[in-house]
This record gives structure tokens, C-alpha cells and sequence, in this order.
């Protein structure tokens, strides 16, 4: 049940994340105060994809929660990093981001730091 | 990419942290003064939200949800990944400091090499993708 759990949260967000970056680049640059919030808010609620990156969102948050009630802590935070890999590599494939050797290094540096931290 | 660009994408990116992590922070005062232990009884989490540091870690965070799409408009998922984890220090710094938790060398060692990472991504094209849709 465990590695079901960690399965569902890993692609979950990594799918939540992928459609929150492909419609806010759709959408273009947003400006930064209260009137930008209010259009991100309005933007939820009229854009699809980005109605079922929430509901992602959701699925990962419990599936997360339902994780650490079973598995321990230093185990659910480190697993809950292997979206880290799963989202560069399909930022790259999927969104045809340019991941060079500086920013794949650079993310592979931070994912080390985020397993050592829920060790 | 333009300097007003890379200003909105780094404002964006302070704004996300700063409201995370106040947000965690309201959250983890605010659970740690509740009466009851949080459980899997629904109404437990329900009664928590009248605690006003809970409620405002509530609201904080929603805020820095809405701030983190801003973000991914100026900026690649892939760039925005390793840089908000620069929150897992924010968070160690407000725990030792705010929150008096004792934080482990290891810990130290793990958010040095957070910062390292972002910083290497920082020195990155925050955008290598195409234009925006027409409105």
C-alpha cells in the first residue's frame, strides 16, 4: 500500500504542476498587487486545466496525508522528492523546456538536499 | 529575456516564499495552541480554522498558491522547481529562530546543498519556451 501511495502522490503533483506551467504560459506574464491576484483567481475558476491541477493538488495533498499516517515522516518527505525527477524530465519532453547541464545539475543538488532533509 | 521580466519573475518568486513562509509558520503556531490533537475526524480540522494564527497560515498559503502560478507565467516549471525549494531553508531559519526547534548539522548540510542547487539554476534562462496564446 505504501509504494501505491507514494505512486498516486509522485504523479499527481507532478501532473498538477505540469498543467499549472502549460496554461499560466498560455496565459502570459502576470502583473504583480492585488488587481493581479484577483485575475489569477478568476483565471482558476474560467481555465480547465488549470481546475484539474487543483483537483491534482488534492489528490496529492491526501495522498500524502493517508502516506504519513502509515509510513514514517523520514521516510513520506524524501519519497514525496521523486516528483522532483518526474517533472524535470517531463518539463524537458512534454513542455520542451531547454534543461542543460547547469540547471539538471543544479536540480539534482537540491533534490539531494531535500532527501537528506527527511532523513 | 528583458530586465522587466527577470524583476517580475524574481518578485514573484519573493513574494512565494515570504508568504509560504509565513504561512507555515502561522500554521505551525497555530496547531501547536489548539486544545485537541488533530485527527482523522474531519470536524477536528474544521474547528482549528477558528484559531486565528491557523486561519491566517490557511489564508497565507492560499495566497502563495495563486503567487506560484504568477510565477510558472514568467518562468520555466523545470527553473521554478529547484528555486521555491529555496523555502525548505526559509522554513529551517523561522523554525530555529522563531520557533526555537533545534536544527541538526545534517539539516544545515541539506539546506546548503538546496542553496547550491538553486543558485546554479538561478544563473539559468528563467524562460526557454515560446510566447504566450493571442487574447
Amino acid at each position: 500500500m505504501t509504494w501505491v501511495l507514494v505512486s498516486v502522490m509522485t504523479v499527481a503533483t507532478a501532473l498538477s504542476d505540469l498543467l499549472q506551467s502549460y496554461e499560466m504560459k498560455r496565459a502570459g506574464a502576470q502583473s504583480v498587487g492585488a488587481r493581479g491576484m484577483g485575475r489569477l483567481l478568476r483565471m482558476i475558476v474560467e481555465r480547465r486545466y488549470l481546475l484539474l491541477s487543483i483537483a491534482c493538488l488534492a489528490v496529492s495533498f491526501f495522498s500524502f496525508m493517508a502516506l504519513v499516517q502509515s509510513a514514517p515522516l523520514s521516510f513520506a518527505v524524501p519519497a514525496s522528492a521523486a516528483s522532483f525527477i518526474l517533472e524535470t524530465v517531463a518539463a524537458g519532453i512534454l513542455l520542451k523546456e531547454r534543461i542543460g547541464p547547469r540547471r539538471a545539475g543544479g536540480a539534482l543538488l537540491v533534490l539531494c538536499g531535500i532527501a537528506l532533509l527527511g532523513k | 529575456m528583458g530586465t522587466s521580466l527577470t524583476v517580475r519573475t524574481y518578485s514573484w518568486l519573493t513574494l512565494f516564499l515570504a508568504l509560504r513562509g509565513g504561512g507555515n509558520l502561522c500554521l505551525a503556531w497555530g496547531t501547536r495552541r489548539l486544545p485537541e490533537t488533530l485527527a482523522a475526524n474531519p470536524l477536528v480540522y474544521l474547528r482549528s480554522l477558528f484559531d486565528p494564527f491557523v486561519a491566517t497560515g490557511v489564508i497565507l498559503l492560499i495566497v502563495a498558491l495563486l503567487a506560484r502560478l504568477a510565477l510558472l507565467s514568467v518562468a520555466d516549471l523545470s527553473f521554478v522547481l529547484p528555486m521555491t525549494a529555496i523555502g525548505y531553508l526559509v522554513a529551517a531559519l523561522l523554525g530555529r529562530v522563531i520557533l526555537h526547534e533545534a536544527v541538526s548539522p545534517q539539516r544545515w548540510l541539506a539546506v546548503i546543498l538546496i542553496f547550491a542547487g538553486a543558485a546554479l539554476v538561478s544563473s539559468t534562462p528563467h524562460d526557454t519556451t515560446g510566447e504566450p496564446e493571442k487574447p
